[in-house]
């Protein structure tokens, strides 16, 4: 199995993990390379979202929970004692599984995070209002709209305005939980489509919302079932020949 | 008979009951507002305008002015509520947001508590240690002022202030926060710039609320304000004594003969009162409302 590469953007080691003594977690050890879309499906409840929020650390202010092994980031463990957190999670973009405009107008949105992170040059500003909003295929449709209410978007156009919300903070690596499971097949297309010119400049893990997905977006796919990684091949081997019969069953429709 | 006419009929009874103690609520409260309108409207007749909205109220001398009473009421609520906002929103996110598990097991009750205490033991404490501390502090030449008042309907309106704020906050869901820590926010950044604004309409609402309760309020004023009838329109008045609307009806009804004028002038307070309550809880109402409209929250 294929867990070790040259120069990972991310490399996670070991990692188990535990919600009030709950191993949802066991010894994961896998890299990830930058510059492609490296896919983590299986079935519910099976972990991905806690391997994503890992990552990002933004379970640290869940309670009760027990982390063991390591998380890395261009080598830097990001757990290590000093590192700056917010500045860790504007390097490691998230997206989440249902799209949740914050209140206030489009380009609101899209500022938040440069926002937060103190930038207040304008013609700046303006400019990642059209660079992320392009980035995420949503610009034709908004740009005549920017000042009107997020929550006045359809389901797609949210998702991508989210997708557009963490792309303003440039980040190195984008985490997409599960980005289209509440979209429409147009929707979907073209969050996916926009994935093919985003991994141009960065480095995307997703959780996909199907089998299918994983195989139309996926460079390298990792397939975890209940806590445990299956299976990760390079490539989409992992959905023609699945080494392990558990991922067999699964990519062809036996179980989950 | 059939088991299902039984239940039936069960249901009838049982729904016939909340109807009738449904409809008999807002019958009451009707009628307390019918028996207001009957004994208060009068006065409106009796005193010439001039007088009943004048600056002197002075029954004695048929001198009806409520307009003193009125501000002085506004004057300690406000102060009351500049005091309480902030205190009661501070605590409100320590007690949801920053606070460890164990402390908010503490903190709760014992905030519920502070809910219960009867205003006339706040009062009291107003008077014994609150007005000679203000005396001293702000060098007022007596500590029964406007703002020994405020301060204790600040004490008074925090509990429901800080509950009410800690639900709103507490509505404010999981996500909102994951995605504005996602962005890179800080802690303090997530709460003060995605969390309370999110839970925006519920604080107002508990300010609202917390003013509906602290412009009703009779007892513990009427002790710690001093209780002179005079128009606060100085600067200083706030360290001076005032008379709200409600301790005039509260000092004066026992001794006014029923019918007279004065009688009907207390009552007209009363409608004054009642009106501006109404109108804060309407707002109240329609903050809510106008929240759910829009859909900010999900
Ligand atoms: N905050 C939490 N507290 C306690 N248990 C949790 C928490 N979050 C997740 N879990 C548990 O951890 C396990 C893995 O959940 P997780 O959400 O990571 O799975 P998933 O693979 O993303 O599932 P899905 O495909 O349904 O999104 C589940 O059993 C879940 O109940
Ligand atoms: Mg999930």
């Amino acid at each position: 199995m294929l867990t070790e590469i040259a120069n990972p953007k991310i490399r996670i080691e070991h990692v188990s993990y535990a919600y009030d003594g709950e191993m949802v977690l066991r010894d994961v050890t896998l890299d990830v390379p930058a510059n492609a879309v490296t896919a983590f499906f299986g079935p519910a409840g099976g972990g991905k979202t806690t391997l994503l929020r890992l990552i990002n650390r933004l379970n640290d202010l869940v309670d009760g929970t027990q982390m063991t092994g390591r998380i890395s980031l261009d080598g830097q463990d990001v757990y290590a004692l000093g590192v700056n957190i917010p500045q860790l999670r504007r390097r490691v973009g998230m997206v989440f599984a249902l799209p949740l405009p914050l209140p206030g107008t489009i380009r609101e949105n899209v500022l938040y995070g440069p926002r937060l992170a103190g930038e207040r040059d304008r013609s700046r500003l303006e400019e990642i209002v059209v660079r992320s909003l392009r980035q995420a295929a949503l610009w034709d449709e908004v740009r005549d709209r920017l000042d009107g209410p997020a929550s006045a978007l359809s389901g797609g156009q949210q998702q991508r305005l989210c997708i557009a919300r963490s792309l303003a903070l440039e980040p190195e690596v984008l985490l997409l939980d599960e980005p289209t499971s509440g979209l429409d097949p147009i929707s979907t297309g073209k969050v996916e489509e926009s994935l093919l010119e985003l991994k141009q400049h960065y480095t995307i893990i997703i959780v996909p919302h199907s089998v299918q997905q994983a195989a139309r977006v996926a460079d390298h796919a990792a397939f975890i079932l209940m806590g445990d990684l299956i299976e990760y091949q390079p490539g989409k081997k992992i959905f023609t020949t699945p080494r392990d019969k558990r991922t067999e069953d699964y990519v062809t429709g036996r179980f989950g | 008979m059939r088991k299902g006419s039984m239940s039936g009929w069960g249901e009838f009874v049982v729904e016939t009951l909340v109807r009738v103690a449904g409809f008999s609520a807002i019958g009451f409260v009707l009628l307390i507002f019918l028996f207001l309108l009957r004994e208060g409207v009068p006065a409106f007749f009796e005193v010439v305008p001039g007088n009943l909205f004048g600056t002197r109220w002075y029954p004695t001398f048929d001198l009806f002015g409520t307009l003193p009473l009125v501000l002085g009421s506004l004057l300690i609520t406000i102060t009351a509520i500049v005091i309480a906002l902030p205190l009661g929103v501070a605590t409100a996110v320590f007690v949801r947001e920053v606070a460890p598990n164990w402390a908010r097991e503490i903190l709760k009750p014992m905030i519920e508590v502070l809910a219960g205490i009867p205003s006339v033991v706040l009062g009291f404490f107003g008077m014994t240690l609150v007005a000679p501390f203000v005396r001293q502090v702000f060098g007022a030449p007596t500590g029964l002022t406007a703002f020994t008042g405020a301060l204790i309907l600040a004490y008074m309106a925090l509990p429901t202030l800080i509950s009410v704020a800690e639900d709103a906050l507490d509505a404010v869901p999981r996500s909102y926060r994951d995605a504005a820590l996602a962005m890179g926010a800080t802690q303090w950044q997530t709460i003060w710039r995605v969390v309370v604004p999110a839970a925006r309409s519920g604080i107002v609402t508990a300010v609202l609320l917390g003013m509906g309760r602290a412009i009703g309020e009779t007892m513990a004023v009427m002790m710690v304000t001093g209780n002179a009838a005079r128009m606060p329109l100085t600067l200083d008045s706030l360290f001076r004594p005032i008379r709200t609307m409600t301790a005039t009806i509260a000092a004066e009804m026992g001794e006014v003969a029923q019918g007279s004028t004065h009688y009907h002038a207390l009552f007209g307070i009363g409608i004054i009162l009642f009106v501006l309550t109404f109108v804060i809880n309407l707002t109240a109402a329609s903050a809510l409302f106008q929240k759910r409209r829009r859909g900010g929250l999900r």
